[in-house]
């Protein structure tokens, strides 16, 4: 690792601050040296070291965050979460039509935590703007119960990876076993965030218990279409990863990106209609021929 | 006809699924129940997430049926609002079927008893 290229996503900042926040919290002590990267000003800027209690040694002048970065936040409750939604518009200096898909994701996403992951701390929510690409990068992160414990509450599932395959389908939620929910909870949050990354042909990465899926970006000039099987989009799976109870969620947003939200929805509503009733024809009894 | 101003109890992003399952049991319901009509009044609300729409609109369509949706008025909805309202109208329509078979099974085993 050189010290001049580490590139701190948000989702490893929030994860991080997660980890640290469930060792204080257990009576645990941190101990560690924190490597000279070009990123540490940056670390500490966001607030890293409020919850990784390690010295830095430095002392930096407070930026304005205001179009650059969102700094770590924990979150344990709906007030909580629609304060933070109404804060953090301003930050982005962004015009309403690209700040849509940025609070739209950030609510569905904390809100999964809040009902589902029964998570000690809450959800720790951090994002950084790069103003080269316009890609506003956001990270949420939670040590709470996991995708496949929460899911296996009304569904099955043999591992971690099919427990976040699940998760990811439209109307599969832990809270019943009926496929599109109950009146509360539609099971849906997931799948529309990730197909506003695949939309914005941007990363997605969803991490929890030892396995990872990660959306592999769309290329430009590619028709982008959406599926409601993750297994059908371009992605890449890890399992046999250092068990994480709880989990994390990563997603790239681009600014002005060229599908437009109202038109997103259409292409939501396609996949979403599709893949439901294939899954309740998956339901259906077959004739047993012999 | 009973009109209901969803900025006023949501904020300009309607997203909080408690405010959205309030205003389905305590104004939406007992309204649509008693046959009579609403109006949703989105004017002001900038965006809306697919959760607090389905919130406020499913669990209608499973008590009372599908045909409750043509006694509702979705009024003052921008583009993007309005897509989100069309999917959870029709995944909605889709679930209906197995929620009034539920239903059935339901008022069967209490028969049979």
């Amino acid at each position: 690792m050189h010290p001049k290229w580490v590139n701190v996503h948000p989702a490893v900042v929030a994860f991080t601050a997660c980890v640290a926040e469930a060792v204080t919290r257990n009576g645990g002590g941190h101990f560690g040296d924190i490597p000279a990267i070009r990123s540490l000003p940056y670390l500490v800027r966001v607030g890293l070291f409020d919850y990784v209690k390690l010295a830095h040694g430095m002392n930096i002048s407070q930026h304005e965050e205001a179009g650059r970065f969102i700094p770590l936040r924990r979150l344990a409750n709906s007030k909580q979460l629609s304060d933070f939604i109404i804060d953090m518009i301003p930050l982005l200096h962004a015009p309403p039509t690209e700040v849509e898909p940025i609070r739209y994701v950030i609510s569905e996403l904390v809100r999964n935590v809040l009902e589902h992951a029964s998570a000690a701390s809450g959800a720790f929510v951090c994002a950084q703007y790069y103003k080269t690409t316009r890609t506003l990068a956001i990270g949420i992160a939670d040590d709470g119960i996991g995708i496949l414990k929460s899911l296996t509450r009304s569904h099955t599932a043999e591992s971690d990876w099919d427990a976040i395959c699940l998760a990811l389908r439209p109307g599969i939620t832990g809270t019943t076993k009926k496929l599109g929910g109950n009146e509360y909870n539609a099971g849906a949050g997931l799948f529309f965030t990730k197909s506003i990354a695949c939309a914005s042909r941007n990363y997605f990465v969803v991490y929890s218990g030892d396995a990872l899926y990660k959306l592999r970006r769309v290329p430009a000039g590619k028709t982008i279409v959406l599926h409601g099987d993750p297994s059908e989009d371009n992605h890449t799976k890890v399992t046999g990863l250092p068990k994480w109870s709880g989990t994390v969620v990563g997603i790239d947003l681009s600014l002005g990106q060229d599908v437009p939200f109202v038109s997103l929805m259409e292409l939501i509503r396609g996949a979403f209609s599709v893949d439901v009733k294939r899954q309740q024809k998956d339901k259906y009894k077959k004739p047993r021929f012999t | 006809m009973k009109r209901i101003m969803v900025k006023e109890r949501a904020g300009v992003f309607a997203e909080d699924k408690d405010t959205a399952a309030g205003i389905r049991e305590m104004e939406l319901y007992p309204t649509l129940a008693a046959g009579k009509a609403v109006c949703l009044d989105f004017t002001g609300v900038d965006g809306a997430t697919q959760s607090f729409i389905h919130a406020m609109i499913r669990g209608l369509v499973s008590k009372i049926g599908v045909e409750v949706l043509d006694r509702i008025d979705f009024k003052g909805c921008n583009d993007s609002v309005k897509g989100i309202i069309s999917i959870v109208c029709e995944y909605s329509q889709l679930d209906a079927a197995d929620d009034v078979s539920e239903a059935r099974k339901s008022e069967v085993l209490r028969q049979g008893h």
